[in-house]
């Protein structure tokens, strides 16, 4: 481990990473990489989380690409030093920023988006100068694969390896000195990082989790909400870090939302939700039983079907959940909603500020912000292209 | 021992271990171990409460106690100045223009710009965002913990405190116990300007630290030595508390031959003699051609006599050395050492004359740790290539100088090394900058702060997307069933290659559309 890691600073001190030339060419190479490969790299994620190829397309490779394209318009100009702003002092001289690599990064990607996890941050990373050490998820073991045997083949290969492995391995790998971290996971492994990170006085990134509460209005239109919150809750069978994981509303409006993401769920996924392409499944068996424990003692509104065998569990709601309960203490992961009423949005806001910052924060009500007028005009030119567009395409 | 004003009335307990370095804000000797580290976590809970009643946030408050801190600055001068000044022996006038004044320049800074660092900021959309509201909104984090320095105690306390405030977090600040006069005096004037469950000042030694360090806050601004911001930050993992280090190193100085060596020497004998070279960006060590050493030396000696005069111990500008424990580390670096002038100590008064060593061997003590004191090493290298190999063999500085007529030398110093920050052709006045953010890489340090970046720091940019409940049509795209042409849209509106070709086509049909409707309404 330590070898791999010495082999790849040897690399970035080598300077050949520097060059814009040169980080270009890398970005264009990952991008012909996922086009020229997108088969294997689709059927990679599908099978980790039985997922369709259209869906990983739209949910992964397609970030990706428009991430890389995004870089390669922009990075001539990013490289470049930025004046900044002088004072009485300095005004006769010459004072920048001055952008530059900051030598071996490590990316620990995470499983349930196992492809734009690890490579949007490979790409910043490129971009940056940097030699990259990736470390995808072992759970997500076919993407973890198919990178390890991709990469190797389109990006030079000294300056960006992926080291495959599991907790002892990540362990050692945590040992070794880097000159940032990126880790996308949970707060429980977090920490962990920080903590060995803090031995070498590493700077890190962490992308984690948490518990992201939804707050929906009684001044809303409800039809519209349940259908955006079914959307994303159950997208990727609720592996999502930023899915919005519990509900907040007044008690009146549970059953019209139990009924309204009942009928927008059987819109999505037909009536057999088990054999819908685009229903996914729970990543492995232990986060199937951890989900499902969840479910004890609590009133299911519809849902709550699992079958082991596959790792199925249906889109379930879950009403009047009481916040002390299991399902309200950890970060759910999973196609269970659960309803939480309160009085107003003054308990609402209080019920989050009592608990741990989540990453995201969903509330849906009325928003009267965007002028009338100038919504309408907008709205009409849309729709003017959208009515153009069908025939041109 | 009475009640200080503003403080509050404490039952006085004794233990069997007291000690002078546990007083609490309030003066009193708090009791050993357990009860004391019950009594921090108090302490920090009363602040936290503070922060969730939301009293911190609104502009206005803030605005009002960065003003109350301006007026402590002003009115309170002379005490601040004089505890400096014993703590540093330091002249009134160095600890005003070396601390004072750029708290003053701070304070006054935020104050003209914090309305408007405080509004939601609009970001860029793209095709998908076009018709929602996207914004960044700053917010305070919470409670955060300032650890300062004792080299320049004030500033360095102060100066982060600015922006904690100014991003309208609540804040507890941890002196350097080191720098006595000025931890006692923090101590005793914040609580008597600033709102006082929201900035506190605790004060105490290592064991001190170690307990409030077990608390959580929301961010941690330390600034000190590596070995100790390894223990912050791991600390800090234990609640995922984002830390800002600000940290030090062996901040080279490399003099090319292609230089005015008078000006060269006398601008490093400024910013190495300043403070008794305690300075945590003072040029370290030189690096220059061997040829150069005995001009160099000549120069910075005459620099010193007339910076100083003939008996640089008198001088009023002069500093001395914080303690009898770094007199005695940085007495031990010049053993087996070529002292070319300098050398003179005095243990009684901490006092070290300023040195100059040449022809300094890179395996010897001096150079293997950051000097921090009044000894100026000359390492000599054959070329730029060598200093430029020798530089990237270290650790990261915190600072890096270069003195060269030669522009593209400079230029690329710069881009074959890595530092903190850069000064070309004179040392530390990046630090006077505060558009620059101030700050370390690799062990000099992580994260930066003055000016605006202190509010960056201390403030969560939180981004807010928000839409309508309208228009939901558009959104069928992402919706299940997925098919391929669902997915054919979604790389229109996502990648943009693809959007310039089509959106191309789709304006020269909207604009013949548009043609022909016009041309009809003129035939009609």
């Amino acid at each position: 481990m330590e070898r791999e890691v010495q082999r790849v600073r040897q690399a970035f001190l080598s300077g050949r990473s520097r060059p814009l030339r040169f980080r270009l060419q890398q970005l264009e190479a990952l991008r012909r990489m996922v086009q020229e490969r997108e088969k294997d790299i689709l059927a990679a994620i599908g099978s980790d989380l039985c997922k369709s190829e259209l869906n990983a397309y739209t949910q992964e490779v397609i970030s990706v690409l428009g991430e890389i394209d995004f870089m390669l318009e922009n990075l001539p100009e990013w490289v470049t030093a930025k004046p900044v702003k002088k004072n009485l002092l300095t005004m006769l001289d010459e004072a920048y920023l001055q952008p530059q690599p900051l030598g071996v990064v490590l990316i620990i990607g995470a499983w349930n988006y196992p492809f734009v996890l690890t490579i949007q941050p490979l790409i910043g990373a490129i971009a940056a100068g940097n030699a990259v050490i990736i470390k995808p998820s072992e759970l997500s073991e076919n993407t973890a694969t198919i990178l390890a045997k991709l990469l190797p083949q389109y990006l030079d290969q000294d300056l960006y390896i992926v080291i495959n492995g599991g907790v002892e391995e990540t362990t050692e790998l945590l040992k070794q000195r880097f000159d940032h971290i990126l880790y996308t996971g949970n707060t429980a492994v977090g920490k962990i990082v920080m903590e060995a990170a803090a031995k070498h006085l590493t700077p890190v990134t962490l992308e984690l989790g948490g518990k992201s509460p939804c707050y929906i209005d009684k001044d809303c239109d409800l039809d519209i909400v349940c259908r955006r919150i079914t959307w994303g809750k159950y997208m990727n069978c609720g592996q999502t870090c930023i899915a919005p994981d519990y509900i907040l509303c007044e008690a009146s409006l549970q059953n019209q939302i139990v009924q309204k993401i009942k009928e927008t769920v059987k819109e999505f996924y037909g009536e057999n939700v088990k054999e819908s392409p685009d229903y996914e499944r729970i990543i492995n068996r232990r986060h199937f039983k951890r989900i499902l424990s969840l479910l004890e003692g609590q009133k299911i509104a519809f849902g709550g079907e699992t079958d082991e065998a596959t790792r199925y569990i249906a889109p379930t709601v879950l009403t009047d959940v009481d916040p002390k309960t299991k399902v309200m203490q950890e970060e759910i992961f999973g196609p269970v909603l659960p309803i939480v009423p309160v009085k107003n949005v003054d308990e609402a806001i209080n019920f989050i500020n009592e608990r741990e910052k989540p990453l995201a924060l969903y509330v849906f009500s009325h928003n009267h912000k965007v002028p009338v007028e100038w919504e309408l005009i907008m709205e009409n030119i849309l729709s003017i292209l959208f009515l153009i567009s069908v025939p041109v395409y | 021992m009475g009640t200080p004003p503003g403080g509050r009335r404490r039952e006085r307990r004794r233990g069997p271990h007291l000690r002078a370095s546990r007083l609490s804000r309030t003066g009193v000797l708090l009791p050993c171990s357990s009860l004391q580290d019950r009594a921090m976590e108090r302490e920090v809970q009363r602040v936290r409460q503070a922060f969730l009643s939301g009293r911190s946030r609104p502009l206005r408050f803030r605005l009002q106690q960065l003003e109350a801190l301006r007026r402590m600055v002003q009115e309170r001068e002379k005490d601040i100045l004089a505890a400096i000044g014993s703590d540093l022996c330091k002249s009134e006038l160095n600890a005003y223009t070396q601390e004072v004044i750029s708290v003053l320049g701070e304070i006054d800074f935020m104050l003209e710009n914090l309305p408007e660092w405080v509004t939601a900021k609009p970001v860029k959309k793209n095709l998908l965002t076009m018709l929602d509201e996207a914004y960044l909104q700053p917010q305070p984090l919470g409670v955060v913990l300032i650890i300062g320095a004792w080299n320049y105690p004030f500033v360095l306390t102060i100066q982060p405190l600015i922006g904690a405030i100014a991003a309208g977090n609540a804040v507890i600040i941890k002196p350097s116990e080191l720098s006595e006069n000025t931890a006692t005096i923090l101590a005793k004037l914040l609580p008597q300007y600033l709102d006082q469950d929201l900035y506190i000042v605790i004060n105490g030694g290592v064991e001190e630290t170690t307990e409030l360090l077990k608390q959580r806050f929301d961010h941690i601004l330390y600034t000190g030595n590596t070995a100790v911001g390894k223990i912050v930050m791991e600390a800090a993992a234990k609640h995922l508390t984002p830390v800002t280090l600000e940290l030090g190193g062996k901040s080279p100085c490399y003099i090319d031959k292609d230089c005015d060596l008078d000006i060269v020497c006398r601008r490093i004998t400024w910013g190495k003699y300043m403070n008794c070279g305690q300075t945590c960006i003072a040029p370290d060590y030189i690096l220059c051609e061997a040829s150069l050493q005995n001009q160099i030396v000549q120069k910075i000696k005459e620099t010193v006599k007339e910076f100083y005069g003939e008996n640089v111990k008198e001088s009023p500008d002069y500093e001395r050395i914080i303690n009898r424990r770094h007199f005695k580390r940085i007495l031990s670096l010049l053993e087996g050492q070529k002292i070319a002038f300098g050398g003179e100590t005095d243990e009684a008064t901490r006092y070290i004359a300023p040195t100059v060593l040449t022809d300094v061997d890179p395996k010897t003590k001096v150079m293997q740790e950051e000097i921090f004191g009044p000894v100026l090493p000359i390492v000599p290298v054959k070329n730029v290539d060598e200093a430029i190999n020798f530089i990237n063999e270290r650790e990261k500085p915190l600072a890096l100088y270069v003195f060269s007529h030669n522009h593209k030398l400079i230029k690329r110093m710069i881009d074959e090394t890595s530092s903190g920050g850069v000064t070309g052709n004179d040392v530390i006045m990046h630090f006077m900058l505060n558009s620059f953010p101030f700050g370390g890489v690799g062990s000099s340090g992580m994260g930066a702060y003055h000016g605006k970046h202190t509010f960056d720091t201390f403030s969560h940019q939180r981004p807010c997307l928000l839409k309508s409940l309208k228009r939901e049509g558009a959104n069928k795209l992402r919706y299940p069933p997925n098919s391929q042409s669902k997915v054919d849209w979604g790389k229109f509106f996502l990648l943009k290659r693809f959007n310039k070709e089509k959106l191309g086509l789709l304006l020269l049909t909207f604009l013949g559309i548009v043609a022909a409707v016009l041309v009809k309404a003129e035939y009609y």
